[in-house]
């Protein structure tokens, strides 16, 4: 690790001016730190901005004002979080372990970075999130964890969170601040798609910081529920991960909105599906011929082949079992 | 792994065959079998406290005066040269005390490998060490700092630039395949072994299984990485070390650095895990030589990516596994054979087939093993080497027979169970595989299953209930002394290098020491961990706690011999020989008329002494060659399966060991249950990624190389048939490798039975059963 300066923020202001100024950003440290033990990342000044806003607050509209810097193990564990949105508590406690969900900041989780095994081994050569212009040993490589939809032939990581995807599902908004002024990013477009910058992991710009994630109010009488399918039962990164919020009135799928994680660079919304299921009774015969919408330009791998089945099959054992609650 | 070799062993095994019993250690039973004292007692670890409070001291936890810091710099290429080096940079940062590259590092002769010609040998790579300019693996040591602080360390090893000339690697397992070695031994068996034509009886018969299993590499994970600290002063070193071999070790060094064996210490009170890691690597020396130059104590702690670039793990396997059978079960060909890596600086042959050659009984039999020759760092010792794999393709095999005979795949086994070891004749010491599985079968409710897979099921979750034979050798190794002190206040002090790398060395040693002295637990201390005392050997081959005990046994022996000396003719005693009499309750009393009997006090004091102490090593374990001593168990695996996902996820692992009489249940049910914890991760997480394009491990920490978490861990069950050895100190054989052997069959035949789906590859995940599927 090379020698770095650490100091606090106590306020927005003053992070959005530590980071105009070239500071990192440090929340729980969960994976900034490990990047550093390693190599990966080399900054030399950081600023801790834990001391930042950790409020869970109801917005006017009905819904959630989360803080930056509320950590994961408080958010999945609030009252109203659990209520009212139980797919993000569940989702959020499929992530990592009971440690690091006690460090880890909820701006740290959306802004962590691949576990791609080549991003990760600063001696491998060719990563180019990490150096760009290096080339990408993942693919032709170990590619098991990594991205069937949204990837490019720069890149192929898979973006790691867990809670992200449920964010997805809840059509979060994500509160930007900087110098300039203030902006609300909606979460599904806050992450990038790797083109050929795979080494621009989202949309944020310079010095500019998150300050809160808003969650609009739930619909009323929507079910939800997370799946996470991964080699160990737990402390493992999904191979497929769903997030559903469903919506269903006599028998109809009046309101749908799916996410899947471990299969892109970013949250993934399966759009199409959801417009192709909303307003009809959702057979597992229109489940399965909806997603195959989504997956029509699935660029699967040798080493990850497997997950276009699986993501299927794990959606619609979700929504079999949403709607048939319902029912 | 010589022809020479066979030769030798197959002349011992020859003469000892001759001898009669009554010669021969395990000839008589030892009279300690079935005495209910402190052996078989419940106790927990006697250094427990002082390892919850954290008071016991790890290598890595020393307090020394002076004490400077290394990071490591390793090779990021398989096979080159280094082109250009620059420390300079390094040199100038904060708090750097030494930088050591191949330029700078004293020359040393290579590290003499484990062998079982040289007791003293433990080198695990006889790879130079920053000897010259060559990079042989990716990984490999290419310089080391020393600082004031470990930060500082680090950081200063960042700053070394090196820039490599590449040259092609060996690093594909399938390309290394035709030029691959036969070798002539493994360990000391001869490695190729046929009788009869096991090819053409396979065609023949009615009923047959060809099979090809493959094993991924593991690596080890020991909760502490390795760690020395080494201090010398003047010409005599010591060496605070994390360790399996502390005598080997020290003589190691005394060799190596050319110094008197009597001017090395080794100290290792506390290993936190072995596993067959902790023997004797590069950083052993690279430490050592560090502080000779900068002439201050040094710190060598790995980074737990460190221990999977420098330190060797299981080896690859590919094996073929063929067996038929006629229509009454009875096995007429065995075909045991396949390829794993050795390279010849390595020292772990990975003996995969050595255990199928003892567990059934085939009228034709083929084994053999080749060697591949990688570009990486030597493969090692690891859990249960060779069975831990071997069994998981036999095992397998025997209930895909099972289930194409559709026979139970327990009657399957049993029809084959051998009265004496098939290939050599000789006859078991004591064999109750039988009895392991009536009492597994009952106890785990395997009547309940259904031998059509894929017919129970609870929603999504299909159910499904496996079997599978472990096996593991019994050992004991051939050197070893113990010291007994004995004070005439009845208290006993026992001592030997002993190593305790969390088993309950001093535990389970302490306990027989009170029985064979004849004294309470209370009064009997036993001293281990420190090359300067009598010499122990490695632990390892699950042979440490027998071969201390035969020591102690000896000791007790002599002490009994010497003791009646004492006595003289005052003595109640007198007139009696040392055979006559035995160690008890703080004396010596008679065997014959027990009413006769001398306390030590009286003894100790009628001779002016304040005490008395003996030094005995025990005799060659030549038992292991007159008869044939083998370990077995039964294991049941019930799971479930998501038929959505492909998820496996175990519900309860049952274990019955036939391991000979149990010296301690607590203990020994911990050791046995990690051993099948270590199961479970091998058959469905572990694997070490090895990238063949630049022949690197990908995941060489434990985020991504995936051991067992809590939740993956069921209910597990660990029983034995408690029936003693009668050829074997105290009857009893090791315990440390055996709980892992099987444990990844009974899953991989339980998922079948759950699914109907056979994986033959190891580790055994849902991508696996998916493909296989066809979904």
């Amino acid at each position: 690790m090379i020698p770095f300066s650490y100091s606090r923020a106590g306020t927005a202001e003053q992070a959005t001016a530590a980071a105009a100024s070239g500071h990192r950003l440090l929340g729980g440290g969960t994976n900034l730190v490990d990047l550093m033990r390693r190599g990966v990342e080399q900054p030399e000044r950081l600023v801790d901005v834990t001391g930042l806003s950790d409020d869970i607050r109801p917005t006017p509209q009905g819904g959630l004002m989360i803080g930056g810097a509320v950590r994961n193990a408080a958010l999945a564990g609030h009252p109203a979080v659990r209520r009212e949105y139980p797919v993000l508590s569940r989702a959020v406690l499929a992530g990592a372990s009971a440690q690091i969900r006690n460090m880890a900041t909820v701006a740290g989780n959306i802004m962590q970075r691949t576990r791609c095994a080549y991003f990760t081994d600063a001696a491998t050569r060719g990563c180019n999130k990490r150096s760009p212009g290096s080339g990408c040993d993942a693919q032709g490589g170990f590619s098991r964890y990594h991205a069937i939809l949204g990837g490019s032939s720069a890149c192929i990581a898979t973006h790691p969170s867990d809670m992200c995807v449920a964010l997805a599902a809840l059509d979060a908004q994500v509160h930007l601040a900087s110098a300039a002024g203030l902006r609300v990013v909606p979460l599904v477009e806050f992450h990038r798609l790797p083109g050929d910058a795979p080494h621009l992991d989202t949309v944020l710009q310079p010095g500019e910081i998150i300050t809160a994630l808003e969650l609009p109010p739930p619909p009323a009488a929507m079910r939800s529920a997370y799946r996470k399918v991964r080699d160990r039962a737990s402390y493992a990164f999904a191979l497929v991960s769903v997030a559903a919020c469903v919506t269903v009135d006599r028998g109809t799928l009046t309101d749908i909105r799916l996410a899947f994680g471990g299969i892109a660079p970013k949250p993934w919304r399966a759009l199409r599906a959801e417009e192709a299921l909303r307003g009809t009774p959702a057979t597992p015969q229109a489940i399965a011929a909806a997603l195959a919408l989504d997956f029509a330009e699935a660029k699967p791998l040798d080493g990850n082949a497997f997950k276009l089945p699986l993501a299927s099959r794990t959606a619609m054992a979700v929504l079999a079992d949403l709607i048939g609650d319902a029912a | 792994m010589s022809r020479v070799q066979n030769a030798v062993i197959g002349s011992v095994r020859t003469v000892v065959g001759w001898l009669p019993e009554r010669w021969l250690p395990g000839g008589s039973p030892d009279p300690l079998i079935g005495r209910h004292g402190e052996v078989g007692r419940q106790l927990g670890h006697l250094d427990g406290p002082l390892k919850v409070t954290g008071a016991a001291r790890f290598a890595a936890e020393v307090p020394l005066e002076q004490l400077c810091h290394a990071a490591l710099v390793h090779s990021p290429v398989a096979r080159g040269r280094i082109a250009t080096l620059d420390t300079r940079a390094a040199e100038a940062a904060p708090g750097v005390v030494l930088v050591l590259t191949h330029r700078t590092m004293p020359r040393l002769e290579p590290v003499p490998l484990i062998s079982i010609t040289n007791m003293t040998a433990v080198g695990n790579s006889a790879l130079p060490i920053l000897q010259d300019p060559e990079i042989r693996y990716n990984g490999q040591v290419v310089a080391l700092v020393l600082a004031e602080t470990p930060q500082q360390a680090d950081f200063a090893a960042s700053l070394i630039d090196i820039s490599y000339d590449e040259a092609p690697a060996r690093t594909r397992f399938e390309a290394a395949k035709p030029q691959a070695r036969t070798p002539a031994s493994i360990l000391v068996e001869r490695n190729e072994e046929a009788v009869g034509d096991a090819e053409a009886a396979l065609r023949q018969s009615a009923f047959q299984v060809d099979a090809i299993y493959t094993t991924p590499g593991h690596n080890h994970a020991a909760i502490e990485p390795h760690a020395v600290t080494a201090a010398w002063t003047g010409d005599r070193l010591v060496l605070h070390d994390a360790t399996q071999a502390i005598a080997p070790t020290a003589a190691a060094l005394a060799k190596l650095f050319d110094i008197r064996r009597e001017d090395v210490r080794v100290l290792s009170p506390f290993v936190g895990g072995g596993f067959g890691a902790k023997g004797f690597w590069d950083h052993h020396v690279l430490a050592v030589a560090a502080a000779r130059l900068v002439r201050r104590p040094v710190r060598l702690v790995l980074s737990r990516e460190a221990v999977f670039r420098m330190v060797g793990g299981r080896s690859p396997t590919e094996q073929r596994v063929a067996l038929a059978a006629e229509a009454g079960g009875r096995f007429t060909a065995l075909i045991h054979t396949g390829y794993s890596v050795m390279p010849p600086y390595g020292a772990c042959p990975e003996q995969y087939t050595l255990g199928s050659r003892a567990l059934y009984r085939a009228q034709n039999v083929r084994f053999g093993q080749k060697h591949l020759d990688l570009d990486v760092v030597p493969n090692t010792y690891m859990r249960a080497p060779g069975e831990a794999v071997g069994s998981f393709a036999l095992e397998s095999a025997v209930d895909e027979l099972a289930h194409q005979m559709s026979m139970d795949p327990i009657e399957l086994r049993l029809r084959n169970d051998p009265e004496v070891h098939p290939l050599s004749g000789i006859p078991f010491s004591q064999r109750a595989l039988a009895e392991a599985y009536r009492q597994g079968a009952e106890a785990f409710g395997w009547a309940a299953r259904n031998a059509t897979p894929r017919t129970r099921r609870e929603g999504e979750w299909l159910l499904g209930m496996g079997c599978a034979t472990g096996s593991f050798p019994y050992v004991r190794m051939p050197a070893g002394a113990v010291r007994i002190r004995l004070t005439r206040d009845g208290r006993a002090s026992v001592a030997c290098s002993a190593q305790d790398m969390g088993m309950g060395t001093a535990t389970v040693q302490s306990q027989h020491a009170a029985d064979r002295l004849g004294l309470p637990l209370a009064a009997v201390s036993f001293e281990m961990g420190d090359s300067d005392l009598p010499p122990a050997p490695m632990a390892g081959g699950s042979g440490q706690t027998v071969s201390i005990v035969a020591a102690v046994a000896a000791a007790a022996t002599k002490l009994t011999g010497e003791l009646l000396r004492l006595a003289g003719n005052a003595s109640p005693l007198a007139g009696l020989r040392a055979g006559e009499v035995r160690l008890q309750e703080g004396g010596l009393v008679s065997l014959a008329d027990p009413a006769r009997r001398d306390s030590f006090d009286a003894i100790l004091s009628r001779a002016g002494r304040e005490d008395i102490t003996v030094t005995e090593s025990a005799a060659a374990p030549l038992e292991m060659f007159k008869y044939a001593m083998q370990s077995q168990s039964a294991n049941f695996c019930d799971l479930r399966v998501s038929a959505v996902t492909g998820e496996i996820r175990i519900t309860r692992l049952l274990g019955v060991f036939d391991v000979g009489t149990i010296l301690n249940p607590r203990t020994a049910a911990s050791q046995l249950r990690g051993g099948m914890i270590m199961g479970l991760g091998m058959a469905l997480s572990e694997e070490v990624l090895f990238d063949e394009r630049s022949g690197r491990i990908m995941n060489a920490g434990l985020a991504d190389y995936h051991i067992p978490a809590h939740l993956d861990i069921p209910e597990i069950d660990v029983r034995w048939t408690g029936i003693p050895d009668p050829r074997s100190p105290l009857g009893a054989r090791g315990i440390g490798e055996i709980a892992i052997t099987g444990v990844a069959a009974a899953i991989a035949n339980a998922v079948f039975n759950a699914t109907g789906t056979r994986l033959r590859d190891l580790p055994l995940t849902l991508d696996k059963l998916l493909e296989e599927e066809g979904a």
